[in-house]
């Protein structure tokens, strides 16, 4: 089935509610084809063009959840959203990023989807629509914690984030040169009006992580009004406070009489994961900044 | 980046000048993109273009997996979920009573040998009472679509009382035996010299090399078709099928003659292919249902399916004196061998024998195991062995230097070997050996400029473009290694083929069993009999087992004894050819030339063409080549075990961000002895593919297991390098000295930069961040040289 409008789709889903919506296929079709999942029908939305592109509303930018990587990727995209950009040119090869789309990065919630902690920290809400033409809206951040859930024949319509006008970015360690996914990824945004600093970290947890405690730190710091720049060793505690607050310690086992005891100390490959998480939040913040 | 940007090397006319736009109508009718209106390169040493290269570009080259027949049936695998259990029970019952299943086999339906095996038949064709390693074949289904194939494989209900894995080889000798043969698989105790000499300064390591996937292109696949007279073909890209056309028919009961395996193109043999293991299923299906049945495995039992390269662990100590010369060399080497024995005692063999590297060491103490385990099956991938200790001797020679406060390529120059010396197993080195001459190449190539020399736009940083790379934190580091393989089967390994060439007016056609796996067997013999006969069309016809065997692809077999045997039938040809000329004219066949299609005596008296001297005459010869034979190590690791040997250096110039961990490869440059240059344009693809492989097993190429199980096998999981993580390589010297008893003196190229390329690589990371880079692939949290990494 192929719907030329979002209520196609939905429509489409009501009728046949086993099916399965498809946008791009390059998390949905690796499953279909090494037999881990077997849709009794698809509904493709490759067609439905009100979703391929994006519009302005107040202040924000409503993007079409068709939007592919390879678009949000292009010059005239990363000057809107420059993080969202940067993490689209980094999801993957060239034959991935010209199919996967935004909505499908948001609905396969996987824990190292690029767009996940960019949206994250843009506080990005979701447009989705329903049946009889009805919209709700969603923060990206409720569906990703799984707070709130898709249901049946619901499809995510927009994603609208905010128009910042400031410098953004997204940073991720990954194990090869070539195009892999994230081992940690970190998306830093800075929103002059509110005077805010918004970090997200990804590819961590099973959701983007949002240290807020050191946002609201480091936002205190800047001079916003100023040359809005940070000092070295500044950089380095908020990336330090950054990996404590998603890598924390484990708790200190109790002892017997109830006291706290020791710390347990972490395994090394997961101080190596603070370590890069601190590393990307201080590279990010001050590329920001820069 | 390299000598020539197009790829071509030197040798042979029309060096990629006519692009596209000056195609011409080569004999066969379609015009080929990119042919050239100049003649075509053709004989020894010339660039030859494999006649293959087109068709497998365009994608129209039909490999196994494309193959199809008349009343095709499909057939799957189950494996097990469990890397270590007992069968308690096998329901195929549900399965067999699914529609369009046409027939479900296990071990009971095996009418040979229950199991099969290279060296020893120790795996079973299906698992009886035991699983012995995640995704063993258990049972088999054909069925009329292939996803009803899978399902029913999937559908059978297997009983299992799950037993507590072996996964430590070294827990793997005081556990309880995992198969009725026990779980030592091999021990060499080599000791050579005196075990008691010591050195001034010693240097202790442990070293860990992971579990590397051949990772082949194209997934296995077969089709089986019956015969008619109760036997069996096989189509698929066996890379050794006479050996599994034995096996295949033991395990089916059948004398050999009637199980035929032709070969299909090979996409892709870093290791072993669709072996017996693969085949026997296929088989039994094809003679119980009567109807042709085809298997193509996905990527995940691809993973699951093939062998990988041993997991080891060594560690050493070396002795040196106080100049740093070399006194002793004491190892232990611990290889996983999974669950069966395949050719685990050929690797190490060569881990043992190799344990030195091409360094002259006067006393050695060097013990091997290799181990039973449940871990996923270890064989034959490219230079195994000779890898793992490449690595580790090649960080102790760093340690070494470090020690000493020398250079680290002058440590390596006080030690190394030469022809006349001596292996520690007591084996004389007498083919060339120029292993100072190579170090020297590597060691004087004008070093990559530092990134900081170029505009900041063409910076590629560890992380890759618009990464997290950070210029402040990224340190470069240059390592170099040395390295050596063995050509052709170790230890008494009886190495023979045959070939047949046969002459028809302008045309000559080569029989050969050897499989042409990549390594351009095909192009080769094109080129060989080019040469001796004048004969510029050549064809070599494909290859199956009612032809003579010639041994499996790899350790540049093909290139050694089908190659010889290909030039002996051609010689014999020509003499056939030549002799009634030579009676008519007085005068001995030596003093008659053939090119180009015409025979001319030295004297210009007598010029015909090769088509006139045939009188319409098919002129057949077969000839064999048997290279000269060697012997087993004995219980002290003593023995002349090789017939051959090849040497490697290799400098790497890594960058490696210290904070992060990501390690870029910025330059490879390579000297290599290979003997004699056959084709230009081969051996440099088959340089920069080894290469590439050892950037794989140096930096990303692991496969992931958890208690025996492998996890993710897919290749987002499972990195291979990119085209971004292959850094510029830069073939700096090619030394050709020739190897008088090798046919043309030329040796095997492909394997020496598999095994020498990671040590390089390693040492470049340690060069780079100080630290000790003993564990391969190398971690991120390896290559971090902070403050806070010192202590994690």
């Amino acid at each position: 089935m192929l719907p030329t409008t979002l209520d196609e789709a939905v429509s489409a889903l009501l009728a046949q509610p086993a099916a399965v919506p498809v946008a791009g296929g390059t998390d949905l079709m690796a499953d279909v084809n090494s037999g881990q999942l077997r849709p009794a029908a698809l509904v493709g939305l490759g067609r439905i063009s009100e979703i391929r592109g994006w519009s302005y509303q107040d202040g924000y930018a409503v993007l079409g959840a068709g939007l592919t990587h390879a678009r949000m990727g292009r010059p005239d995209f990363a000057a809107l959203i420059p993080a969202l950009a940067a993490a689209a040119r980094a999801a993957g090869p060239p034959q991935i990023r010209n199919a996967g789309t935004l909505g499908g990065n948001i609905v396969s919630a996987s824990p190292t989807g690029d767009a996940l902690p960019v949206l994250a920290a843009l506080e990005a809400t979701l447009s989705i629509a329903g049946p009889e033409g009805s919209r709700r809206e969603l923060p990206v951040s409720h569906l990703l914690a799984g707070m709130d859930m898709l249901r049946p024949s619901e499809v995510v319509g927009y994603v609208k984030v905010p128009l910042l006008h400031a410098p953004q970015t997204f940073l991720k360690a990954t194990s090869r040169t070539g195009p892999s996914r994230a081992l940690a990824s970190v998306a830093v945004v800075l929103d002059p009006m509110r005077r805010g600093v918004r970090c997200a970290v990804g590819a961590v947890a099973p959701m983007p992580l949002r240290p807020l405690e050191a946002e609201q730190w480091i936002a205190s710091l800047i001079d916003w009004d100023g040359e809005r720049s940070l000092a070295p060793e500044a950089l380095s505690a908020f990336g330090e406070y950054v990996a404590m607050a998603c890598i924390p310690d484990p708790m200190p086992e109790e002892g017997a009489d109830g006291t706290p005891g020791a710390v347990p100390q972490l395994p090394p490959a997961a101080l190596h994961l603070r370590r890069t998480v601190a590393t990307l939040a201080r590279r990010g913040l001050g590329r920001a900044l820069a | 980046m390299t000598e020539t940007a197009d790829g071509h090397t030197g040798a042979g006319p029309g060096p990629g000048a006519g692009g596209p736009g000056t195609a011409t109508t080569p004999p066969g009718g379609t015009p080929l993109p990119g042919a050239r209106s100049e003649p075509e390169p053709h004989g020894l040493g010339a660039s030859v273009l494999p006649t293959d290269s087109y068709a497998k570009a365009q994608g129209t080259f039909p490999y196994a997996a494309d193959l199809w027949a008349e009343g095709l049936l499909w057939a799957a695998v189950h494996r097990s979920p469990h890397p270590h259990a007992r069968i308690l029970a096998i329901d195929t019952e549900e399965a067999a009573k699914m529609p369009g299943v046409r027939a479900v086999i296990t071990h009971e339906d095996v009418p040979g040998d229950s199991a099969h095996g290279r060296k020893i038949a120790d795996q079973p064709a299906f698992a009886r009472d035991m699983v012995r390693y995640y995704g063993e074949p258990i049972a088999a289904v054909a069925a009329d679509h292939p996803d009803t194939a899978r399902l029913a494989a999937a559908a059978i209900a297997v009983e299992y009382e799950v037993l507590e894995p072996v996964t430590d080889p070294e827990k793997s000798f005081e556990a309880e035996p995992l198969h009725p043969d026990g779980n030592l698989l091999r021990h060499i105790p080599l000791r050579y010299g005196d075990p008691e000499a010591t050195g001034d300064v010693v240097v202790e390591g442990l070293y860990r090399i992971g579990r590397q996937d051949p990772a082949p292109i194209g997934a296995e696949a077969a089709l089986a078709v019956p015969r008619p007279d109760g036997g069996v073909e096989i189509y698929t890209a066996s890379t050794d099928p006479h050996t599994d056309r034995d096996l295949a028919a033991a395990c089916f009961g059948l004398p050999a003659e009637q199980v035929k395996i032709v070969v299909t193109g090979v996409p892709g043999a870093m290791g072993d292919r669709e072996d017996a293991a693969l085949q026997v299923p296929l088989g039994l299906l094809a003679m119980r249902t009567g109807c042709p049945v085809k298997i193509a495995l996905n990527r995940e039992e691809s993973f699951l399916g093939h062998a990988h390269r041993h997991p080891t662990l060594l560690r050493y100590r070396h002795h040196a004196d106080s100049e740093g010369k070399l006194v002793k060399v004491e190892a232990q080497i611990l290889l996983d061998g999974g669950a069966y024995a395949d050719t685990s005692s050929d690797a190490l063999a060569a881990a043992v024998s190799f344990a030195c590297g091409p360094y002259v060491v006067p006393h050695a103490v060097i013990d091997g195991w290799v181990v039973r385990t449940n871990n996923p099956p270890s064989g034959h991938v490219r230079g195994e062995g000779a890898m793992q200790v490449c690595a580790a001797y090649e960080g102790q020679l760093d340690k070494l230097a470090e020690r000493l406060g020398l250079d680290p390529v002058e440590v390596r120059m006080r030690n190394v070997m030469a022809t006349g010396d001596l292996l520690p197993t007591g084996q004389t080195v007498t083919c060339p050996a120029p292993v100072a001459e190579l170090l020297e190449a590597v060691h004087e190539a004008p070093l990559p400029p530092l990134p900081k020399d170029a505009p900041e736009e063409d910076w590629l940083l560890p992380g890759g473009p618009e990464g997290a790379g950070d210029p402040a934190a990224v340190r470069r580091g240059v390592g170099y290694a040395l390295g050596m393989v063995h050509m052709l089967g170790a230890e008494g390994t009886d190495e023979v083929s045959t070939a047949t060439v046969k002459v028809n007016g302008p045309v000559a056609t080569v029989m050969c069993a050897a499989v042409e796996s990549g390594q351009g067997f095909d192009t080769l013999a094109r080129q060989i009999v080019q040469d001796v006969l004048g004969v510029d069309e050549v064809h070599v016809a494909s290859v199956d087992t009612d032809q003579p065997p010639s041994g499996a692809s790899g350790r540049g077999r093909h290139t050694w004894v089908s190659g010889g045997a290909v030039e002996r039938a051609a010689k014999m040809v020509r003499t056939q050819l030549l002799q009634p000329l030579a009676a008519k004219f007085g005068m001995s066949t030596e003093l008659l030339t053939i090119a180009d299609g015409k025979i001319t005596s030295y004297d210009g008296v007598l010029s015909t063409t090769v088509a006139e001297a045939l009188e319409g005459k098919e002129l057949w010869a077969t000839a064999q080549c048997r290279p000269h034979p060697t012997e087993p190590l004995d219980e002290w690791g003593q023995g002349d075990a090789f017939v051959g040997l090849a040497f490697a250096a290799v400098r790497a110039v890594v960058d490696v961000d210290i904070e992060l961990g990501s390690v870029r490869v910025v330059e490879v440059a390579l000297a290599q002895d290979v003997g004699a240059v056959l084709n230009p344009r081969q051996l440099r693809a088959r340089l920069e593919a080894g290469v590439t492989q050892g950037i794989g097993t140096a930096l990303t190429e692991h496969l992931r297991v958890a208690k025996g199980v492998v996890r993710h096998a897919d290749f987002t999981a499972y990195a291979l390098p990119t085209a971004l993580d292959t850094p510029d390589i830069r073939v700096v010297k090619l030394v050709e000295e020739r190897d008088v008893v090798a046919p043309f003196g030329a040796k095997a190229a492909s394997s020496a930069p598999v095994v020498v390329t990671p040590a390089a690589v390693a040492g470049a990371v340690r060069a780079a961040t100080g630290r000790p880079v003993n564990r391969m692939p190398i971690r991120p949290q390896a290559a971090c040289s902070t403050g806070a990494a010192a202590n994690g």
